[in-house]
């Protein structure tokens, strides 16, 4: 298998997911209201950037105020730094088209929501994600430091018009890609014949393991479900687990499918058994308290109490449970994997364009209470 | 990181845990009357990367005197000079709207592989503040980066275990000056990772108007 394929990334650029977008209820000033308005969403691209195109639709009916523009699913505000595709992935268990979301010009929830200030604002959460991918990647930030200020810009443009040609000509120049077995990034001209690239200096035979871009996220759903299309949404992202965390690599592990690098993300679940569909992974002896060591509960501690509120008789302290968890589903780009495929062909192919790839995992976890002591 | 290499300023996940411990005894001996470091254990439930502990290091209720009450007539939105100023009353009043209380967390990035500072502040009354409210209360160099670097320096994000808006500073240049702070003497030498923390928040504690006791970074304590 090619290391890169263009074609593969031509389609993870095209990729989009139509919306049909609808004014929130509170903000309707006019009769009749509003209908709402279909959008298509690029998977790679963040909510935000497609104000320009809803806001005329709905100016006419808003009443009076300051826009701070947001989005929800389902009561569920969206977070506007993740990219559109990756929300649909992780909220929409069983595919909905047209996705129906929500708009709001007033009443941002700022105890949950970072705000977003218009395009400035998702340019420059992109920008930090690109500095921390590339400091992932190569040690340092540099290549995106020192970037021109025009080079910086036309990056920046050809994502929001999704002009791939052009980002790909001043990504190369990162040097952050596509990362070959040995771990070494490939000089983008070497890339088509892999076995015979030179490396790049600076990071041959220091030692150090090959770190990869990473964002996980891990969505529970009940253990019971056989159809996808039950799981109960989402009205919080406490029932998210997010982990920001690159996978480590050491270059004697040569070889390395997408299941070994899921394996070193999520030891717990994966265990040491291979993952097969249907195939229960028990972890014994798994500690759980309502212990308010957590922390203040009023200070945002929500997280804590919502998990531990699913687990019954939590109130009692260091209660030891039995717990089945179970991979359903890993999402990446919208494509369930095979989990044999090589890890390094799904980092270069399906990895947005800030250099993180990212991954969502729905788990399936009961509690069998019978094995409470 | 082998001894022959060059220690390029990171720290790892279980040094992390060590120095936050070694900060946490430091602070208690010079400040046993201010608020406490406390490690706040995190583990997920479900997805627990690593046997290692996960958590962070959080010093709550910190109260700190807004900068306009120390340096200049209060100038607060809500209660202008010229609105009432004659009324004891609500010069009090805004005497109290000024006492600032900040939480400050640091949290260990597996990106960058270094501590990284989470903070929020709020009047006494509990209300939020804002970037604009916070920005009165640092020191001026700190308003002067802000400034020119709107985007780079400080901004709000999602607090890695919290997933809500906390304001952090970001870390992309914290290997490089904790390279020059601890490794300067020594280049070819590993640092004493415990007092990775101490040397670490004696700088960062000072942008965000935090004031580090000089003793804190004194090795023999």
């Amino acid at each position: 298998m090619e290391l890169c394929s263009k074609e593969a990334v031509k389609y993870v650029w095209e990729g989009a997911i139509p919306l049909q977008i609808h004014l929130h209820e509170s903000e309707v000033t006019t009769l009749p209201p509003p209908p709402p308005i279909l959008v298509l969403g690029s998977r790679i691209g963040y909510l935000p950037l497609l104000v320009p195109l809803i806001k005329p639709h709905f100016s006419s009916t808003l009443p009076p105020g300051t826009d701070t523009v947001w989005f929800d699913y389902k009561g569920l505000p969206l977070k506007w730094y993740i990219p559109t595709g990756v929300l649909f992935d992780l909220l929409c268990a069983e595919p909905e088209r047209p996705w129906n979301l929500t708009v709001h010009f007033r009443g941002h929830p700022g105890d949950v929501l970072t705000p977003c200030e218009g395009e400035d604002s998702v340019k420059w959460s992109y920008i930090n994600s690109l500095k921390e991918a590339a400091y992932i990647i190569n040690g340092n930030c540099k290549n995106v430091m020192n970037m021109s200020q025009a080079d910086q810009l036309e990056l920046w443009q050809s994502l929001v018009k999704g002009n791939m040609d052009g980002y790909l000509r001043i990504s190369s120049r990162l040097k952050l890609g596509p990362l070959g077995e040995d771990c070494i990034v490939r000089s983008a001209s070497s890339s088509a014949q892999p076995r015979q690239a030179i490396g790049e200096p600076d990071f041959t035979g220091s030692g150090r393991p090959c770190r990869i871009p990473v964002r996980l996220y891990v969505r529970n759903i009940s253990e019971d479900l056989d159809d996808l299309e039950d799981a109960v949404p989402i009205d919080n992202w406490d029932r998210i687990s997010y982990i920001n965390r690159p996978v480590e690599i050491h270059k004697e592990e040569g070889h390395l499918s997408f299941k070994c690098a899921m394996k070193t993300l999520l030891p717990k679940i994966f265990f040491e058994e291979p993952l097969v569909d249907d195939h229960e992974f028990l972890r014994e002896g798994e500690t759980v308290g309502a212990d308010s060591s957590y922390g203040d509960s009023e200070t945002i501690g929500g997280s804590w109490n919502a998990q531990a509120e699913e687990i019954p008789f939590a109130g009692q302290p260091q209660v030891q449970l039995l717990k089945k968890s179970k991979i359903k589903m890993i999402r990446i780009q919208g494509i369930e994997l095979d989990m044999d495929i090589p890890f390094f062909w799904v980092v270069n192919n399906l990895k947005n364009p800030e250099y993180f790839l990212h991954i969502c995992v729905f788990i399936g976890t009961s509690t069998d209470q019978s094995t409470f002591r | 990181m082998g001894g022959h290499c060059l220690w390029d300023g990171t720290l790892s996940p279980n040094d992390f845990i060590a120095s936050a411990d070694d900060l946490t005894k430091k602070w208690m001996a010079i400040n046993p009357n201010l608020p406490q470091w406390t490690w706040i254990p995190c583990q997920r439930m479900d997805v627990s990367c690593n046997t290692q502990a996960e958590g962070y290091l959080a010093l709550e209720n910190m109260y700190q005197l807004s900068a306009s009450e120390v340096n200049a007539p209060t100038d607060d939105e809500n209660y202008s000079a010229e609105e009432a100023p004659f009324d004891n009353a609500t010069l009090i009043q805004s005497y109290n709207d000024d006492m600032h209380i900040y939480d400050f967390h640091i949290v260990y990035s597996f990106s960058y592989q270094v501590p990284v500072l989470y903070f929020r502040g709020y009047r006494c009354d509990g209300h939020p503040l804002h970037l604009c409210d916070i920005e009165k209360d640092l020191p001026p160099y700190s308003s002067k980066i802000r400034n020119e670097s709107k985007w780079t320096f400080m901004t709000q994000e999602e607090h890695p275990y919290l997933c809500c808006p906390w304001y952090t500073l970001h870390p992309c240049g914290t290997s490089d000056w904790m390279k020059l702070l601890l490794g300067g003497d020594l280049p070819s030498k590993n640092p004493d990772m415990l007092h990775y923390l101490s040397a670490w928040l004696s700088v960062v504690g000072q942008t965000v108007g935090l004031r580090i006791p000089l003793e804190l970074h004194d090795k023999s304590i």
